[in-house]
């Protein structure tokens, strides 16, 4: 287990050669008085699935959104594939953004739109991504690999919670990222559904050998997906390594995680 | 007692507000006459919004122009001044109760619309998810329905209009035994383009308003459900008091045109 404080390399590539497709370094955001981040430091890897764990109102969901640009934060860096986020213009984020799923904690399917125009909403925004591929066969491709090929046609008011957290991973996919961020994937699931969500992510991870953060504090989730662990204690990386080391912690605030 | 701070406090909130209110209408602007342009999307508001109100205000229209004769008649009859109720009717339809009446109605129907859609869309994530699919929520959301209010708008008004002024000459048809022709031959001889201009102008203005206030309160909807019960609600409090503070405007800048 690594303590925080550890000094970071900053070459672009990780221990074992992989290549950094995420670094961030001092981040930091306050609301008013709370300070939510405060001088938080991670690096995802290629291919690589990090867990970051965190209680409630840990900063988990403002970090993730400060690195897709959803939120400025006051100060520190985010560097996706290489690209310094605080340096981009509209256009360039835009274009960065289409390298990164993301999976909502409430799905958040667009509600006046079917599965299939979900699908394709992303599509028609970056054609130029998509190539001469038929916008269909993309569409058919995404929701078999998320096992709904039959939900095409309907409304995501008429399915499930389950059903609509894996349209919302195919549409994360529809483009083909290079990262996918994943907010709470299994939150609000039951048990079983959780289950089956954390075994697509794992099935997703092997055939498009995409590098994943996931933000969650599902103990179980964390156990199954990650390669490395990152716990987010009063807005910085408190402890870090795999969930082999973290869950045999001696160290009271880390075994709090894992009770 | 009357607390002086929380008297500061809503005064500081209210100029905040209008504050940002005005930066989202600048924002408006900018983002409207900047490419890429989402026209889809635009006539599919275009639709909505005109689909959604026009039942509505048609028989609104229609009914206020039947009341309205009916109202007036007795008294027109008493100075035996009847002949002039195409004339009158034809003006003040025109040129006040058509555009107002239809702007409150659009006010109710579409701004409280577009606050709880928007709001809904935020409080679900549903624009963060558009953000992050590398889509400008502001353009695709936001503008598509402010400009197609403001073009729907006049078009409401007109049909309105047009349907107010055929329930008075029913009115006059049954009561006077007034022809079609006649009537309408009336109101057109009474109307000039000054009074056809100013009117459409304020329609403009009045989609305007019911579009931004609406899209403002939805687009920075917070607080959950709550939070969309009271964008929705808010955005018609906010656009009808914003409607009769322009139509006051408008009166103004046209008497001043008309004393040129």
């Amino acid at each position: 287990m690594k303590a925080a404080q550890t000094s970071r390399k900053t070459s672009s590539s990780g221990p074992d050669g992989r290549s950094r497709v995420l670094e961030i370094r001092d981040l930091k955001k306050q609301f008013g008085e709370n300070k939510v981040l405060n001088g938080f430091n991670m690096d995802l890897f290629q291919g690589e699935n990090l867990v970051v764990m965190g209680r409630s109102g840990s900063g988990k969901s403002v970090m993730i959104k400060c690195v897709v640009g959803l939120m400025q934060p006051d100060s520190g860096s985010i560097k996706i594939l290489g690209k310094e986020l605080t340096h981009l213009d509209r256009p360039e984020l835009d274009t960065l953004r289409t390298e990164i799923g993301f999976l909502f904690q409430g799905s958040a399917l667009y509600d006046s739109m079917t599965v299939r125009e979900n699908l394709e909403f992303p599509l028609r925004r970056h054609a130029d991504k998509v190539g001469n591929r038929d916008t269909e066969s993309l569409i058919i491709e995404a929701l078999e690999s998320v096992k709904l090929a039959h939900t095409l046609d309907l409304m995501p008011a008429e399915l499930s919670g389950g059903m609509q957290r894996r349209v919302a991973l195919a549409r994360a996919l529809i483009l083909k990222p290079k990262i996918i961020l994943y907010d709470e994937p299994t939150s609000g699931l039951d048990p079983i559904t959780a289950k089956e969500i954390i075994k697509l992510m794992q099935d997703i991870q092997d055939e498009y050998q995409t590098s994943s953060l996931i933000i969650t504090h599902d103990v179980d989730c964390a156990r199954v997906i990650s390669n490395r662990m990152i716990l987010l204690v009063d807005g910085v990386n408190y402890a870090e390594g795999t969930f082999a080391e973290l869950s045999t912690s001696q160290d009271q605030k880390v075994r709090a995680f894992f009770k | 007692m009357v607390n002086l701070g929380d008297i500061r406090d809503r005064v500081f909130s209210f100029f905040e507000e209008v504050g940002a209110l005005s930066r989202f209408t600048s924002r408006f602007f900018r983002e409207a006459f900047r490419p890429p342009f989402e026209w889809a999307e635009f006539l599919n508001q275009c639709y909505y919004v005109g689909n959604r109100s026009l039942t509505l205000v048609g028989i609104t229209g229609f009914i206020i122009g039947l009341v309205f004769t009916m109202q007036s008649r007795p008294t027109l009859l008493e100075f035996g001044a009847v002949s002039w109720m195409p004339s009158m009717v034809g003006l003040t339809i025109v040129r006040e109760v058509g555009p107002v009446v239809t702007a409150l109605i659009c006010a109710g129907r579409i701004g409280s619309g577009i606050g709880a859609e928007l709001g809904s869309m935020r409080v679900t994530e549903q624009i963060d998810a558009m953000e992050v699919s590398g889509t400008n929520p502001f353009k695709y959301l936001v503008v598509t329905r402010v400009l197609a209010c403001i073009f729907m708008l006049p078009l409401l008004v007109l049909i309105g209009d047009a349907l107010a002024l055929y329930g008075s000459y029913l009115v006059e048809h049954v009561k006077g035994d007034v022809s079609f022709q006649l009537y309408f031959n009336q109101v057109f001889d009474a109307l000039t383009f000054g009074d056809l201009l100013p009117s459409t102008i304020k329609s403009f203005f009045f989609g305007l308003a019911i579009g931004v206030v609406g899209c403002y309160k939805g687009y920075y909807c917070s607080h959950g459900t709550v939070g969309v019960g009271v964008a929705a609600n808010t955005a018609v409090v906010v656009a009808s008091l914003l409607l009769f503070i322009l139509d006051f405007m408008a009166v103004v800048v046209t008497d001043i045109f008309y004393d040129l």
